[in-house]
């Protein structure tokens, strides 16, 4: 009998919320545990030992307690075929990653900011996202004209650069008016039914950027 | 041409250290190229090298590739230091990105700012929260090598993380038996012995010079 996944993770997106559209696509149901809401239940899961590095995102998953973002999404895509079919295939995907969870980084601080830094941490997230992310993957997708980033299969590629499009969008809803390809790679991959599942109202999709955990954080974690 | 793996960044550390570190460990050669003027910097960008603008480039296999971390499973990968199977691989991602996180608080060090500089914490964390970690996975198998009884990408990175910290404070492993003798071992392998040498690509601490080049590189026109 497999368990599904457990989540480990506050009531927001914050690093969780890659995990959660790679299980999602994968078409593997998912619990959340608890949403860390108190200091008192964060001192109870490191003094359970609950937490490798003391830290959440963690996912129970398969008898293993996993931590670090890149190690969980790694092996989920590796479970279930997103990982592309050879090494070269990854190399590819995972720089392809590797550039949103870069540009997922600054969207994810980006309510963090202190009032002085939010104007300039704006700017300069839509500015990367429009000419050093998104000019990236329109081209790739131009250049070899399939409907998916990698092996011209699905894989995480799709799902982080969808899911770094429309964190984006939320900000900047023009971001992608000079990205026809992306344009049409958003609804492509929006379109495919365990993703369209994940857009709809009622999933466990967090449905609003992390402003209004900006205050439960910075207590659990005494920032 | 030669075929070997070739690497273009600062001549110094950062980021393109723990590659270095893995190349080496794997017994692969490579060749260097260094980034000391912001005209190299913009002839790579303007050649379309650098896919997100960045270095590290490591151009391998007819690969231009960047990303740290991209690069280095790729590296792990070919030389079969990614362990046998999914669950070997998840054991050292999670080992690897500890180690990256407490390396990637001591990368920014030299660019910060003298009154911002936080060496407590960094050893702090080295000793409560990192190597009690490792100290403890080797003490519950009893195994030579982190994961899978067999030498991987974890070993390299976690000896050259303690090899760092270290520098900045010598006695960090007084208190970690097990990783004091983790670390004579996996320093013995050969290939890691030759590149703990005098005269091998290994790049000393970064210096005022490093940091001025660096700076100037990368100065916004």
């Amino acid at each position: 009998m497999t368990t599904k996944p457990r989540l480990y993770y506050f009531n927001g997106r914050g690093r969780m919320e890659t995990i959660r559209w790679l299980l999602a696509t994968a078409g593997v149901e998912f619990e959340e545990a608890e949403y860390l809401e108190t200091r008192e239940q964060y001192e109870k899961l490191l003094q359970d030992g609950a937490l490798l590095f003391q830290q959440v995102p963690m996912v129970e998953i398969d008898e293993m307690k996993l931590v670090q973002t890149r190690a969980i999404l790694n092996y989920i895509a590796g479970k279930h075929n997103l990982y592309g079919k050879d090494i070269k295939e990854r190399a590819l995907i995972d720089m392809y990653v590797e550039g949103t969870m870069d540009l997922n980084e600054m969207i994810m601080l980006y309510p963090f900011s202190s009032p002085e830094e939010k104007e300039k941490n704006f700017a300069l997230m839509i500015q990367r996202a429009t000419n050093r992310y998104f000019p990236v993957y329109e081209k790739v997708l131009k250049d070899h004209g399939q409907d998916f980033l990698v092996g011209n299969q699905l894989s995480r590629a799709d799902v982080q650069v969808l899911e770094s499009i429309l964190m984006i969008e939320e900000y900047e809803p023009t971001v992608l008016s000079e990205f026809p390809l992306l344009q049409a790679f958003k609804a492509r991959i929006s379109n495919l039914p365990t993703i369209k599942k994940f857009l709809q109202p009622g999933s466990q999709r967090r449905t609003e950027p992390d402003d209004r955990i900006v205050e439960t954080v910075n207590k659990v974690l005494q920032l | 041409m030669s075929g070997k793996p070739k690497l273009t960044y600062f001549n110094g550390r950062g980021c393109m250290e723990s590659i270095r570190w893995l190349l080496a460990a794997a017994g692969v050669e490579f060749e260097e190229e260094f980034l000391e003027t912001r005209e190299q910097y913009q002839k790579l960008i303007k050649d379309g090298a650098l896919l997100f603008d960045q270095v590290p480039l490591v151009e391998i296999d007819g690969m231009k590739m960047v990303q740290t971390r991209a690069i280095l499973r790729y590296i792990a990968a070919k030389y079969n230091l990614y362990g046998k199977d999914l669950k070997e691989r998840a054991l050292i991602d999670m080992y690897v990105e500890g180690t990256a996180d407490l390396m990637g608080m001591i990368i920014p060090f030299p660019f910060t700012p003298l009154k911002e500089r936080n060496l407590a914490l960094i050893i702090e964390r080295a000793t409560t929260r990192y190597f009690p970690v490792y100290e403890k996975v080797l003490k519950q198998h009893g195994q030579e090598f982190l994961v899978g009884n067999r030498f991987s990408w974890a070993d390299v990175q976690l000896l050259e993380a303690i090899l760092i910290v270290e520098e900045k404070e010598p006695t960090v492993l007084s208190k970690f038996p097990v990783l004091q003798a983790f670390k004579a071992r996996i320093s013995n392998i050969p290939t890691i012995k030759k590149f703990l040498q005098p005269g091998s690509q290994r790049k000393p601490p970064p210096d005022d010079q490093y940091v001025a080049t660096v700076i100037e590189v990368f100065k916004k026109d």
